[in-house]
């Protein structure tokens, strides 16, 4: 059994806590045990953290990272913000001899010290590399007959000389690891293109990173899919809280129910649907959760 | 004509400031090929907001028409035109920098700011809530999470490093100063 501390940011488990429950029970049928990492706090989120204050961003990255140091795991996020902070960050102090020493005399004041002992994973290049799309498909028990857009988000992958993920314009590791559990990755228009969430955008101009996400939709909608899988929290919010949001100031419905990969695994791994908090979207999709129930069968008790 | 640009105007401070973030001086290389703003899908929405112009705008020393602008907070941080910038410009970790001279110079938008103080009072930017405790319940999680939200010394520790950075101070709410 392998063994990861993960490292939950803010979203997951603090609006969307299905995917922090799908991600635990499926790591575990996959070999790979998730030991809570306790006290961490906000990764610092990149958007806003990072640009405004370099140190502290560094700092309060780093002090998660010293965390999982201290009990000798490699860290697991399932949130491309969280992931991009905490590699970036990673990156950054282990590199750079000066920061690392100002950075670590401000962690020093806290009891902690930030050695460069270990790496930060995400769910999906984590599953892609370590576990790989063959050992996926064996564990799945109910193969989901869906046809999904796959949404990467930006930071998984991005920027490359940081990740080394290969091709940001036509990446298929994530749509490999969909594949496995018997979902189809249905071709959409732009589809590496971004939700509008980051950068602090949906905070600073919420109108405009929505129209970011009604591109994406309309995107989505077109191909004829059952649902969008992501990667990340926060995309997942911009798109089951957006959709909410574009019907309120846009008009515009979609209906697209919004699935992190870790609820799909589950579903395609036969765990009780109320285990993995889809119904807990405001995006419900009664047509969906029939044809979720028709595969499923049984499992869905 | 009020908006005639005087070389007089350029601040060329700022610019060395940029700079300073590791390879942002590789903005003097745009040729304008216009790949940047061609593909950006913020620039698609609002085409007031155009990263090269402000990168260019920055190797000028244009600081505070640059640093006022409402446009430099529009970017999502895609990366979309870093990666595929025939000349290798930073793109977006030279606009990020130009947002960390604003915020130096007091110029912070209010939602941001709120969502900074969310972190040093709760560890969190989203923190969270009894809704989210009854949904943790309902799928079989702890209703709070293991996290700073657990832990009170952990939250102590966040909020002391916060305090040694000065961010609380960076982000406090603007007093009224005589």
């Amino acid at each position: 059994m392998s063994k990861l501390s993960f490292f939950l940011g803010c979203i997951a488990p603090n609006r969307y806590p299905g995917i922090e429950a799908a991600t635990i029970k499926t790591l575990e049928k996959l070999g790979t045990e998730l030991v809570d990492l306790e006290g961490a706090s906000c990764c610092p989120a990149p958007g806003v953290f990072r640009s405004f204050d370099k140190i502290t961003w560094l700092a309060l990255a780093s002090r998660n990272v010293t965390l999982s140091e201290e009990m000798g795991l490699d860290i697991l996020t399932v949130c491309n913000g969280c992931f991009g902070s905490l590699v970036d960050a990673n990156n950054i102090m282990k590199e750079d001899p000066e920061l690392k020493e100002e950075v670590n005399k401000i962690l020093k004041e806290i009891g902690h010290e930030f050695k460069g002992t270990i790496e930060v994973r995400h769910i999906i290049e984590y599953l892609s590399q370590e576990v790989g799309a063959e050992k996926i498909k064996a564990a799945v028990s109910i193969p989901m007959d869906l046809n999904v857009a796959l949404h990467y988000g930006c930071h998984l992958v991005k920027p490359s000389k940081e990740r080394h993920l290969g091709s940001v314009e036509n990446p298929r590791f994530f749509d490999e690891l969909v594949e496995a559990t018997g979902a189809t990755s249905v071709d959409y228009e732009d589809k590496m293109a971004c939700c509008g969430a980051g950068g602090g955008a949906r905070t600073a101009v919420l109108e405009t990173s929505l129209q970011m996400a009604v591109n994406k939709l309309e995107h989505m909608k077109a191909a004829g899919v059952d649902c969008i899988i992501d990667a990340c929290p926060f995309c997942h919010l911009q798109f089951d809280v957006g959709q909410t949001e574009i019907k309120k100031k846009f008009d515009k419905a979609y209906d697209l129910p919004v699935l992190h990969y870790s609820q799909l695994l589950g579903l395609a791994m036969g765990l009780p649907l109320n285990e993995l908090g889809i119904n807990q979207n405001l995006i419900i999709n009664e047509e969906f959760n029939k044809k979720i129930e028709r595969i499923r069968g049984g499992a869905n008790e | 004509m009020s908006d005639i640009i005087k070389t007089s105007d350029f601040d060329m401070e700022f610019r060395d400031e940029v700079f300073k973030e590791p390879d942002a001086d590789k903005i003097t290389l745009c040729f304008n090929c216009t790949g940047c703003t061609s593909g950006c899908p913020m620039a698609e929405q609002e085409p007031e907001y155009n990263i090269r112009k402000f990168l260019r705008m920055a190797n000028l020393g244009m600081k505070d028409a640059l640093l006022n602008s409402p446009y430099l907070w529009y970017c999502t941080t895609c990366y979309k035109c870093q990666e595929r910038c025939p000349q290798g410009v930073k793109n977006v970790d030279t606009l990020l920098k130009i947002r960390t001279i604003a915020i130096q110079n007091g110029i912070m938008l209010d939602n941001h700011r709120k969502v900074s103080q969310l972190v040093i009072k709760f560890g969190h930017a989203v923190p969270i809530n009894d809704e989210a405790k009854e949904k943790r319940k309902d799928v079989g999680l702890d209703d709070t999470p293991p996290t700073v939200h657990k832990f009170e010394d952990a939250l102590g520790e966040v909020q002391k490093l916060i305090k040694i950075s000065g961010f609380d101070e960076l982000v406090s709410d603007k007093e009224e100063t005589s």
